[in-house]
């Protein structure tokens, strides 16, 4: 019976939470938006626009290509939204602890962030447009590029938890959004863990498809690339899934290195602190997204392919491969 | 074993400002072959200038492109003073090349701000556009107009030079030294802009002279080539101009993209020197030799013959040749040669070797200008434009001009 009560509980819960992501995203996507338009001097649209986009896309025709495999261009958007929606289920924020916490941990995470990626690149390939299969291509490219640095920051975190015995299983996120990190190790760790901080920050770009890495839907070179044949419904789950997707690793970079909260600071507890803590979550999230979303989109212009795909092959690994060390050093010898 | 595949870029594309199409054969990103297809704004201008008479063709010849407009308005005036002997006051002869450098420094930087946009940094395409802002409003103060601005004329130009404008010009080149330079530096400095301009878009010394590049294609690529030294026209007789090549100021030109970029960008400084030099010198006198346009109209009526007008436009090497005939108020015939189609012919060339995510860059790397390009259309009821080959081609011309000698010499 409590069973039960508590499976209800979580479907309420995730409903709710879900809603408020999206209406989050979203919202985000509208300020990255005004943001960016106003570092270039330009006034940006209304900051309820990205609604207004996927309202409007919701009630266009979807088209479907006639070279198109139909089932794999339909259903991708949906997957690939729907996968990156579950991605939040598993990040606790603030004080409140993940949805699913007990269900699932950082490497399901990862593993929904490429799946919502991939999901675009097949979508993209069963568009049967040659220029969206090259886009598809470049995605793919740019994923095994820095899939690795990203594998690495996520093992030698959970690592490092595990060695100095941080309370809570090492790969959960909630090990990292309660403790800080930071703390527990010494200098060449505290040193190490910045290597990491950067790597991930470097991987930012690639997994949100912004900035200098907007490769695959490079609007001046293959107009848009994967979503080229993209309309009406299908095209706002996948305008979704791009807000979802910075979100949500603005989220994640959020709850592993930035653990600063209202209770932690301050030792105290109580369901306002609680809130609080909800609320300062999100500010934290959007301070994060801002600076390595929005700032970086703004400052570069596009690499090319094999450009990224060295820079995230050679350097990001490098550096993420030089935080492991550094950690394991720290680590080992203390 | 590698399979090829085709992706048009264009006609019409994010990237490019004007309809021309590029056929690729890609392996993989690699151009493997790249076949152009132009012909989409053909308007036959030239047809129509035969019925008009020349002070008519004057804002016809404006309309060929929106950006060096006034280029093509002299290019034509000129040729048809060439072949009247009309004379041009000094002053009048100054205000053209004041009126020419205003619009170089807009197209430059125009074309720097369209560069920027190929590459995905967009932040530097709007500062670009913002900058471009205070040249068109001083163009606009001038003629009252931002595009074709309708400021010339035979035996000179239309508006005169006032305190005032002067001033305001002076202003601008202030403020373009203090704020052009951080634009400057922000793209030619930036790594990844660097990463995606250097060695793209190769286009080698000996490859410019042999496929007659002009302009700042053919200064990138080392060429010391400008018509406003080696046959100065106007204003430029008065004020030495030196070619802006890149080995000057980096040591070596590799003739790509960026080299094309940093041509173009120190024209801008160019332009700003040649204006202050154009102000300080400026001739006291009359502008325009003739202000009754009938007298005008009715000396040209009598002229006759074929005349040339070539300057230096934005872009390169602008030729127009006219022809009228003795007693006729329209124009006889009238050719236009723009910068874009000398420079086109080295696109195939640019492309070798690079990746599709150049494509769009290497094409506005010779900051075309379609329209003015596209002189000729050849079509059948198919629409397959590849109808004509070379042999046929000579072969009609021998027919047409053994009918011309079997007629006498009637050429219309």
């Amino acid at each position: 019976m409590i069973s039960i009560f508590f499976l209800f509980l979580k479907i309420f819960a995730g409903v709710a939470f879900l809603a408020l992501v999206i209406a989050l995203a979203l919202l985000f996507d509208g300020v990255d938006r005004i943001v960016n338009a106003r570092m270039q001097r330009r006034y940006g649209p209304p900051l309820l626009q990205p609604i207004y986009d996927i309202l409007k896309l919701m009630g266009k025709e979807n088209i479907v290509p006639r070279r198109a495999s139909k089932i794999f261009f339909v259903a991708s958007p949906w997957l690939a939204v729907a996968s990156s929606l579950m991605v939040f289920l598993y990040i606790p924020s603030g004080s409140f602890p993940a949805v699913l916490g007990t269900e699932g941990d950082m490497i399901l995470v990862v593993y929904l962030l490429a799946m919502s990626g991939l999901l675009m690149a097949v979508g993209g390939f069963a568009s049967g447009n040659p220029i969206a299969s090259i886009g598809a291509g470049r995605e793919i490219t740019l994923m095994m590029s820095y899939e690795f640095p990203l594998a690495v920051v996520v093992c030698t975190m959970a690592w490092v938890a595990y060695r100095v015995g941080l309370p809570g299983a090492p790969f959960n996120l909630e090990t990292f959004a309660n403790q800080s990190i930071w703390q527990a190790v010494g200098k060449t760790g505290a040193f190490g863990l910045l290597c990491l901080f950067v790597s991930l920050v470097l991987v930012v770009p690639g997994e949100t498809g912004k900035g200098p890495m907007d490769i695959p839907e490079a609007k001046t070179e293959i107009l848009d690339g994967l979503i080229i044949e993209y309309s009406g419904t299908n095209l706002a789950m996948f305008k979704l899934t791009f807000a979802l997707r910075s979100f949500a690793i603005s989220v994640f970079m959020t709850s592993l290195f930035l653990p600063i909260s209202f209770a932690s600071m301050f030792g105290i507890s109580g369901i306002i602190v609680a809130v609080l803590d909800f609320v300062f979550f999100w500010v934290k999230v959007f301070a994060v997204q801002m600076v390595f979303v929005t700032l970086m989109r703004t400052a570069f212009g596009r690499l090319k392919i094999w450009q990224a795909s060295k820079f995230y092959v050679v350097r990001a690994t490098g550096l993420s491969l030089a935080g492991m060390i550094l950690l394991s050093i720290d680590v080992l010898l203390r | 074993m590698s399979t090829t595949y085709k992706v048009p870029i264009g006609p019409v594309h994010v990237g490019l400002k004007e309809p021309v199409t590029a056929w690729l054969t890609l392996d993989g990103e690699r151009i493997m072959d790249a076949k152009l297809r132009l012909g989409a704004i053909h308007r036959g201008i030239e047809f129509m200038a035969r019925e008009r008479n020349p002070i008519q063709v004057i804002y016809l010849s404006e309309r060929i492109c929106g950006i060096c407009s006034f280029s093509h308005v002299l290019a034509f005036i000129r040729a048809i003073e060439d072949l009247s002997a009309i004379k041009v006051p000094p002053r009048g002869q100054y205000i053209r090349s004041l009126v020419l450098e205003l619009e170089r420094i807009h197209s430059h930087i125009l074309w720097s701000g369209v560069a920027c946009y190929s590459i995905g940094f967009d932040s530097a395409f709007h500062l670009g556009m913002e900058m471009r802002e205070r040249v068109m409003d001083l163009l606009e103060l001038l003629t009252g107009n931002r595009v074709n601005y309708g400021v010339a004329t035979f035996g000179g130009v239309r508006w005169d030079i006032t305190p005032e404008f002067a001033k305001a010009t002076r202003d601008m080149i202030k403020f373009y030294r203090r704020e052009f330079t951080p634009f400057r530096d922000i793209v030619m400095e930036d790594p990844i802009a660097q990463a995606r301009m250097r060695g793209v878009g190769v286009l080698t010394k000996e490859e410019a002279v042999r496929y007659s590049a002009v302009g700042p294609v053919a200064r990138a690529s080392g060429l010391r080539v400008d018509l406003r030294k080696s046959s100065p026209y106007e204003a430029y007789s008065d004020m030495p101009v030196e070619p802006v090549v890149p080995q000057d100021y980096f040591g070596a030109a590799h003739g790509d993209v960026l080299d094309r970029f940093a041509v173009r960008v120190l024209e801008v400084y160019q332009s700003l020197d040649l204006l202050e030099k154009i102000l300080d010198g400026l001739p006291d006198g009359p502008f325009v030799a003739e202000t009754n346009l009938n007298k005008v109209l009715a000396s040209l009526k009598k002229a006759e013959g074929v005349g040339w007008g070539i300057i230096e436009a934005p872009r390169g090497d602008d030729t127009h040749i006219v022809s009228l005939k003795g007693g006729e108020d329209n124009v006889l015939w009238w050719k236009v040669r723009a910068p874009t189609y000398a420079s086109a012919v080295s696109w195939p060339l640019m492309f070798r070797g690079n990746e599709l995510a150049d494509a769009p860059l290497i094409i506005n790397s010779l900051d075309p200008c379609v329209s003015c390009m596209e002189r000729t259309l050849t079509t059948n009821a198919h629409g397959d434009s590849n109808i004509i080959t070379k042999q046929e081609l000579i072969k009609r011309c021998r027919e047409k001009t053994d009918t011309l000698r079997a007629r006498g010499g009637e050429t219309r």
